[in-house]
């Protein structure tokens, strides 16, 4: 083992004081909610209807199985959210005088989409569109939730896209067009690949908010997680397989949120350096 | 001294006479009601036609709210002395203080439901119905259960139509589940159901007032139900009020009340043909 410095073994015992406090805060809250929680005079009622051991292992199975049903809808939705909202974001940046119906559509895509509830997007279109008289496959509730889902986060990331595309310095434009790049090629390859980077972190949060939105279309029929639960609920008079549905989502959301949160230290360090 | 105590006996006489005149109608009840000398009866927001009219309880109007009118009667409270609340069904099971004595809004008793809450005796038993809407090619369907089977059902969710579904009948297709009717009523309007599946009373509403050109395909046979489907009012587990209430419930059944408000209120459902699931 290498000599310490003084100020070296100084460093490590103030680390190694401030781990054992920490520690033993940690202990004490934990331990104080423990006892002090059940001592609240309706803790009994409401362990019966929210922490039900037997019930939450009896529904656990099924709501599993169900949430398949949400991770399908979230990975065929999100690429084309993806797709949907990077065009809208290069229609809103077109600065050619011809171009500019498209300018006006992107601008009114977002207006309308970003200032409408999702839920009232999913219920209008899911059942408004279907109304019109289309024959079975085509007015499935998962199509048109789908859809609705798309039509409305596609507004918010287009956004996104919009100001990573402003971020990128117009000089790099002008030098990449002075290098005798086209206009497309300048986008493609020197615009659309910063910007996209830049937003990596504010992405995956749209992505976390995705992945639980989709219960969403459990209203117009599905039978989803969040379904699932609420038949439990009703059928046993009790909220347990909500808190299945929560467990569920956090095994999906905490690993996606830490991964964002790493994304966003790289990059707060990049900037940095 | 010996008049003074007479006297005395006298007001204590006099003052529990007055406390029993006030409490005369309701001596079960009494003490035992959120509101002293009130009865407080929730039902849903919106309550729906049959089971209440215009959504309007104080009415007394509909199915629910004439039977809730009749039981308070029968504890004693006048039409005067019974306010009404709204909950959701969530509101109704959720842990603590009810805000209301009973709840009346289709709850079918069932035991797992009985750990939480208490009901009363029922009030009504139901069957289950078949709605498709006429002129589509599922109102052809012959009313059987293997030609069931291939229709895209639709129910609410947590209904006993909706367990009938999965446990008894078990449709081909995947079924899709609502929030509520009126959901589920937009969903067969909306042409992504076949057919829905409600307890017969409110098929028979829907079919006449909700759906533009609803159909009663058949209603399944009651002993099919793995537990028949009793309507209860729903009350706070433990509720002291559980007694009182029984005891007006099956005093009007006993003399016939309840039957004369169902066949006020609610179709008789004669004409509806039986499904046969074995075929």
């Amino acid at each position: 083992m290498p000599q310490l410095t003084r100020r070296q073994r100084h460093d490590q015992k103030i680390q190694r004081r401030s781990l054992v406090i920490s520690g033993l805060s940690l202990v004490l809250v934990v331990f104080a909610l423990y006892v002090l929680i059940p001592l609240a005079p309706g803790w009994q009622a409401v362990k019966t209807s929210f922490f039900n051991w037997d019930i939450l292992v009896r529904t656990f199975p099924k709501l599993l199985s169900a949430f398949v049903v949400d991770l399908k809808i979230f990975l065929w939705s999100a690429p084309l959210i993806f797709v949907l909202s990077l065009s809208i974001a290069l229609a809103r940046n077109t600065n050619r005088p011809s171009l500019f119906p498209l300018r006006l559509f992107g601008a009114l895509y977002t207006d309308l989409f970003r200032g409408v509830p999702v839920i009232l997007l999913v219920y209008l279109i899911g059942f408004g569109i279907p109304g019109l008289g289309l024959a079975r496959p085509y007015n499935s509730p998962y199509i048109w939730g789908t859809v609705a889902l798309v039509l409305g986060y596609s507004a918010y990331v287009a956004e996104v896209f919009r100001a990573g595309i402003d971020s990128v310095h117009s000089s790099q434009i002008a030098a990449s067009r002075s290098l005798g790049l086209s206009e497309g090629e300048t986008l493609r390859y020197v615009v659309l690949p910063q910007a996209i980077r830049r937003q990596v972190p504010a992405l995956m949060n749209f992505v976390i908010a995705l992945l639980k939105d989709v219960a969403l279309l459990s209203f117009i029929g599905p039978i989803e997680v969040l379904r699932q639960a609420n038949v439990y609920k009703s059928l046993m008079a009790n909220f347990t397989p909500y808190v299945g549905a929560a467990i569920i989502f956090l095994c999906v959301t905490i690993p996606i949120t830490r991964y964002a949160d790493y994304l966003m230290a790289k990059q707060r360090r990049q900037r940095i350096a | 001294m010996v008049l003074s105590r007479t006297l005395f006996s006298i007001v204590l006489l006099g003052a529990s006479l007055a406390t029993n005149s006030v409490f005369a109608q309701g001596s079960c009840s009494a003490g035992k009601t959120l509101n002293e000398g009130r009865l407080t009866i929730a039902t849903g927001n919106p309550a729906y036609a049959p089971w209440v009219m215009d959504d309007d309880p104080a009415s007394g109007r509909g199915f629910e709210a004439a039977v809730a009118y009749a039981v308070a009667d029968a504890m004693g409270f006048e039409a005067g002395q019974v306010d009404w609340v709204r909950t959701s069904f969530d509101e109704a099971i959720q842990p603590g203080e009810k805000n209301f004595d009973f709840n009346i809004q289709q709850y079918s008793i069932n035991a797992e439901r009985q750990q939480v809450i208490d009901f009363s005796a029922s009030y009504y038993t139901t069957a289950v119905a078949v709605v498709v809407k006429a002129g589509s090619t599922a109102a052809d369907t012959a009313t059987t259960g293997s030609a069931l089977r291939d229709l895209q059902f639709g129910a609410a969710a947590g209904t006993t139509s909706q367990t009938f579904l999965q446990n008894v009948l078990k449709p081909s297709r995947d079924l899709l589940l609502y929030d509520d009717n009126a959901d589920v009523i937009a969903a067969i309007a909306a042409n992504q159901i076949d057919a829905l599946v409600f307890d017969l009373p409110s098929a028979l509403f829907a079919t006449a007032v909700q759906i533009d050109g609803g159909k009663i395909l058949g209603k399944f046979p009651s002993e099919a139900s793995i537990e028949p489907d009793n309507f209860g009012l729903l009350m706070a587990k433990g509720s002291e009020l559980k007694v009182c209430i029984d005891e007006a419930i099956n005093s009007l059944n006993a003399s016939g009340k309840l039957s004369e408000i169902e066949s006020e209120w609610l179709g008789d459902g004669a004409g509806v043909p039986v499904i046969d699931l074995d075929k």
